[in-house]
């Protein structure tokens, strides 16, 4: 079966911005992923595809500035949805931050939860469209 | 459009998280969070209770604080009293603590629990959404436990919000994957299926989803899923770039929604319908047409987007693979893409091209490109792009162009990252072999991967040139030679030494009339690389020395003066001591003749494929090897070894000619191998090798997988063996079990009839039946040629001392079987004691003047004397309780090698002879069992417990036994029937 295993913000110093997990690991699988995800990521260049192979899964990442997006799929999920699934959140969160920063995401982790969970859940994509979920955070926005 | 400002709604966690980041050090960052650790602590300790808004800022604190990486061991009851709060916010912190820090098992999960029910109740689409994202996040048991049922109806209640149906079927989802028995199908899942005609398209891309993983247990429930996602995908890939306007992306209408809609549509065969069949193929066709069109916007956004579906349709084309004229178009359109500026385009072309080479359709338009995807293998900058290149060459590859493809992965290998050349290497060894039409070459190639990569080439390619070189008599002398060329490299790989000590030990003789290559000349450049080889290597290297004596006299004197060194005779190694020792002993005492029958050339290797092919699989996990096969389209090749023993015939008396797919096989297990104990030094290995002869081997298609062994001079037995098939040898000289022996004993384990070995000459039929310590077994010798055997005699021998286990009366049978006729033979079987090993069947006779001879393994098994037990489940417990000494528990934990269903199993636990017990097992899915073996001088009770893990396609077999030899024993057997 298809789905997101992980979605991970990184910079490229190694500091997590956001770990989000659709499978159970322990804090200590965690860590480690975390760790040979930076460790894949950041050593290809602009001239390397963005899919790296990773364990038995891959991982499709974009970078931003200095901060690297990346989701882990299976293998034979198809590579360019998800690399267009990145850049839509991060047209998304770029919107709702006017003009995001990694501070944006640090000092908004928990808002940073609920962008996610609007456009994926379960490790599958929920909503695509940015009207739609902008909408929404709009309205959450103004709830209390 | 929304802007928020920094730590928006909650300074002291602004002020909070600007304080860690100005920490200087990670002791002060420790030192600060401490500090806010203890204020939190005695906060929510104070008498005051805390407002809404100071709970929600504290827990957001010690969530931030745990994100850091702290342990947090508190405040999850504040968490879980937000989540009751009417307020959004407070809510939304308290179910993002509960879905980051609880675990499923925490006591708190009743009153969390609790709180979603209520929020699932309270017709707010926010709170529902926050509600249903909990447990989508979460995903544990219990909380499907309480809510698998509730949520089917409300995503597809009338009132719900588009929102809420999102979240709700992907809850669903997540539920469903986590414990797939808690989601009851229902009449909900054909208004699931209806969920794809939704106005929503948000609902839509939800709802794919879960079909796509429902559909995949439950294909038939689903079926109308098909029509309904090829309609709506047709409008999608019609509709003009802006008319689905929120869900246009780039110029692209829905590409996300498109591509989940084409692999749903992958989950099924062709639409039957013509009707639908027509549109979807239009689609399909639609979206190759808009690849060809200008693109609308220069922006990688539009053209990812565009490309993401055009890749799935293409993926869809190669899943269906009926038509041809689609396969070509895709292929053209991959071909476009090899020579695309983008590495990603050129990356995932190459990937997909790779399994539209397997399909008969575009194989031919696939191999066009072979010069285009030769480049990338060699100017690619991105590894894993250069890999995927490697991939599709060996995939495109076949007669035609194999010599042109191993020779530029073998430059590839020259340069190829360390990451990937042992693969490189196996790719190579395979498609010389398949392909070659001249030895040499293949030769050739193997000895110019040693050169190139000799780290990386396996035993199993070197031993399989040594094989192929000694069955073909075409290519010894070439071998010969080129080896000895090779080696006079200053710099060799050990693994030249070994394919090169072995052939010119079998086949010097070739080459030694050149005086630049005399028998002097090999011996000396061969012994200058000695002492510089490992262990393994010196030994090999001895084995060509006594046979150099052999096949050079001349070289005699010296090569005795090496073995008699002292750091021969007196070696530490035992193996190298105990080989010089009877080495030289050999050549002292033996005559010329008795020389030449001792050391005489190798037999022919049975003829098997391909144990390289075996190690590619598992390197690459199954599939990898799929496109080699000749036959292409096989879906099942990866496993296609486990899969064909049919459902166990445990009662019927099938004929002997029913079951003759047994012969291929899973790789036999190591037992088969030769024998390496010192006790029977001079008998197990007769000179005739293990098979005999090569047409008595199955041939390369049928031993698909199967494992070679290594070639004989590895072990010194083979050397000292008794040479001559003797015609009136005693029953006791007889050669190995043929490597099958062992899984053609496992097919009998449970079963008492059918076909035991087969080959062009023979085949033998077993049937049996047992009673107590009692069984009658009848052997059926069918001649399947047209000429008469002679001298034929079938015996059964006693290994070590199963003599005293198990006694066997044997009638003798006719010395001569007509060509065409069938001979039959008669075994009384008494089971003494418990036993480990079967009895050695060993077949003789001659055929057409040449003598043949095959060891099998005997199908009495100890599981043979077992007597089914019926009992009660309290009296189960008890004596499973008295058998707990941990000596008398058996257990083994391993992978399903057949698909898993339970009559199947229950058949082969009933043909194992135990009987199966209901209602003892708390867990239906368990089987357990209960028998007594029966021996003439003890009894051995035995219970088992067998419990299949459908999810992990895991089993756990326990066996209980007064005996602890036939407890291990007893799980190794029935280990293997699964």
């Amino acid at each position: 079966m298809v789905w997101i295993r992980f979605i991970l913000i990184q910079n490229r110093a190694g500091k997590t911005r956001l770990a989000k997990w659709y499978m159970q690991f322990d804090d200590d699988e965690k860590q480690k992923l975390i760790e040979e995800v930076h460790a894949v990521v950041t050593v290809r260049d602009a001239k390397h595809t963005n899919f790296v192979e990773f364990r038995n899964f891959k991982i499709i990442y974009r970078r931003y500035a200095g901060l690297y997006f990346c989701i882990c799929v299976d293998v034979n999920d198809n590579n360019l949805a998800y690399l267009e699934a990145i850049h839509n959140f991060v047209e998304v969160l770029n919107e709702y931050f006017h003009n995001v920063c990694e501070l944006d995401l640090v000092f908004n982790f928990y808002k940073v939860y609920t962008v996610v969970d609007e456009m994926f859940l379960a490790g599958e994509i929920r909503e695509t469209s940015q009207t739609k979920v902008l909408k929404q955070l709009l309205m959450l926005q103004s709830l209390e | 459009m929304p802007a928020v400002s920094k730590g928006d709604g909650m300074r002291g966690l602004a002020v909070f998280i600007s304080d860690i980041r100005n920490c200087k050090s990670k002791e002060a960052e420790i030192k600060r969070i401490n500090k806010e650790l203890a204020n939190i602590r005695s906060k929510f300790k104070g008498d005051k209770a805390l407002d809404g808004y100071s709970k929600k800022k504290y827990v957001c604190k010690l969530l931030f604080i745990f994100l850091l990486g702290h342990d947090i061991d508190f405040g999850h009851m504040e968490a879980v009293n937000l989540l009751s709060s009417n307020k959004y916010t407070e809510k939304q912190i308290g179910y993002l603590f509960i879905s980051v820090l609880v675990n499923s098992n925490s006591e708190l999960i009743r009153l969390i629990n609790n709180a979603i029910k209520n929020d699932l109740a309270s017709r707010n689409p926010t709170f529902m959404c926050l509600a249903l994202h909990c447990i989508a996040n979460v995903g544990s048991r219990e909380m499907g436990e309480a809510f698998a049922a509730d949520i089917p109806r409300i995503l597809v209640a009338g009132d719900s919000m588009d929102s809420v149906k999102q979240s709700a079927a992907l809850c669903l989802l997540r539920l469903y994957k986590a414990s797939p028995d808690l989601v009851p199908m229902g009449e909900w899942t054909a208004r699931v299926v209806h969920l794809l005609n939704d106005q929503h398209m948000g609902v839509v891309t939800a709802a794919v989803s879960l079909i796509t993983c429902l559909c995949k247990k439950n294909p038939d429930d689903f079926k109308t899923c098909v029509s309904l996602a090829v309609s709506r995908l047709s409008r999608i890939v019609s509709s003009a770039s802006t008319d689905l306007q929120d869900y246009t992306y780039y110029f692209v209408p829905a590409p996300w929604l498109s591509v989940k809609l084409l692999r749903l549509l992958q989950c099924y065969p062709p639409p039957e319908d013509a009707a639908v069949k027509g549109r979807l193929v239009e689609c399909l066709e639609t979206v190759l047409n808009k690849a060809q069109e200008p693109p609308k916007s220069k922006k990688v956004q539009h053209s990812n987007a565009k490309n993401a579906i055009l890749f799935e349709t293409i993926s869809l084309i190669i899943h269906y693979d009926s038509e041809p004229n689609l396969l070509v178009r895709a292929c053209n359109q991959l071909g476009q893409f090899l020579q695309h500026r983008e590495t990603n385009l050129r990356y995932l072309a190459l990937e997909s091209m790779c399994t539209l080479a397997s399909s008969e359709f575009s194989h031919e338009a696939v191999k066009t490109h072979i010069d285009t995807v030769i480049n990338a293998l060699k100017t690619e900058r991105d590894v894993s792009v250069r890999q995927r290149a490697a991939d599709l060459l060996y995939a495109m590859c076949d007669r035609s162009n194999a010599k042109q493809i191993v020779s530029e992965m073998l430059r590839y290998l020259e340069t190829a990252d360390y990451a990937i050349r042992e693969e490189i290497v196996l790719k190579v060894a395979i498609l010389a072999e398949k392909y070659a039409v001249d030895y040499s070459w293949y030769v050739d190639t193997i000895l110019n991967l040693i050169r190139i990569a000799g780290d990386y080439v396996s035993e199993e390619v070197w031993y399989r040139v040594l094989q192929i070189v000694t069955n073909r008599d075409d290519v010894q002398g070439y071998a010969a030679k080129t080896v000895f060329e090779a080696l006079q490299a200053p710099a060799c790989h050990e693994n030249m030494v070994k394919v090169g000590g072995y052939i010119l030990g079998e086949f010097g003789n070739l080459i030694a009339g050149d005086p630049r290559s005399s028998p002097p000349v090999q011996f000396s450049l061969l012994h200058s690389k000695f002492h510089l080889c490992s262990v393994a290597t010196r030994a090999l290297l001895l084995s060509t020395y006594i046979k150099f004596i052999n096949l050079f006299p001349e070289t005699k004197a010296t090569i005795q003066g090496v073995l008699r060194a002292g750091s021969q005779l007196r070696n530490a190694d035992v193996e190298l001591q105990q080989r010089a020792v009877e080495y030289l002993t050999l050549s002292s005492v033996a005559s010329t003749d008795v020389l030449a029958t001792v050391l005489e050339e190798m037999p022919p290797f049975p003829e098997r494929e391909s144990s390289i092919l075996a190690k590619l699989k598992r390197k690459k996990g199954p599939g990898a090897g799929s496109a080699l096969d000749d036959g292409r389209r096989d879906p099942s090749s990866s496993d296609i070894n486990g899969g064909v023993e049919p459902t166990p015939s445990t009662v019927s008396t099938p004929s002997p000619s029913a079951d003759l797919l047994g012969l291929r096989a899973a790789p036999p297990p190591a037992a088969a191998s030769a024998p390496s104990g010192t006790g029977n030094l001079l008998v197990d290995v007769s000179s005739d090798g293990p098979a005999p002869q090569p047409s008595l081997g199955p041939t390369p298609e049928e031993a698909f997988l199967s494992e070679l062994e290594p070639p004989a001079p590895e072990s010194p037995m083979a050397l000292l063996a008794d040479p001559a098939p003797a015609a009136d040898s005693g029953p006791e000289d007889i050669g190995p079990p043929i490597p099958e022996a062992d899984e053609l004993l496992n097919k009998f384990v449970c079963k008492n009839n059918g076909v035991l070995f087969e080959n062009q000459l023979l085949q033998i039929g077993v049937k049996s039946e047992f009673r107590q310590n009692l069984g009658r077994m009848y052997l059926f010798y069918g001649n399947k040629t047209s000429v008469q055997f002679q001298n034929f005699s079938p015996s059964v021998v006693h290994p070590g001392d199963l003599q005293t286990q198990l006694a066997v009366q044997t009638k003798r049978v006719a010395a001569q079987v007509d060509g065409g006729a069938q001979v039959q033979q008669v075994l009384n079987i008494e089971c003494l004691r418990d036993f480990l090993a079967p009895p050695f069947l060993s077949v003789r006779f001659r055929y057409g003047g040449a003598p043949q001879s095959l060891t099998l393994k005997l199908p009495v098994t100890i599981n043979k004397f077992f007597q089914p037990t019926e009992m009660a489940a309290q009296d189960f417990f008890q004596r499973w309780k008295q058998l707990s000494l941990p000596q008398q528990e058996a257990q083994k934990i391993f992978k399903a090698n057949h698909p898993m269903d339970p009559e199947v199993t229950k058949a082969k636990l009933l043909g194992f002879g135990s009987a199966l017990l209901d209602n003892v097992d708390p867990n239906p899915e368990n089987f357990v069992g209960a028998g007594i073996i029966q021996t003439k001088a003890l009894q051995v009770g035995c219970l088992l417990r067998l419990e299949p893990n459908a999810q992990a396609q895991m089993y756990r077999l326990t066996l209980r036994t007064s005996k602890e030899p036939v407890s291990r024993h007893l799980c190794e057997l029935l280990a293997q029937q699964f």
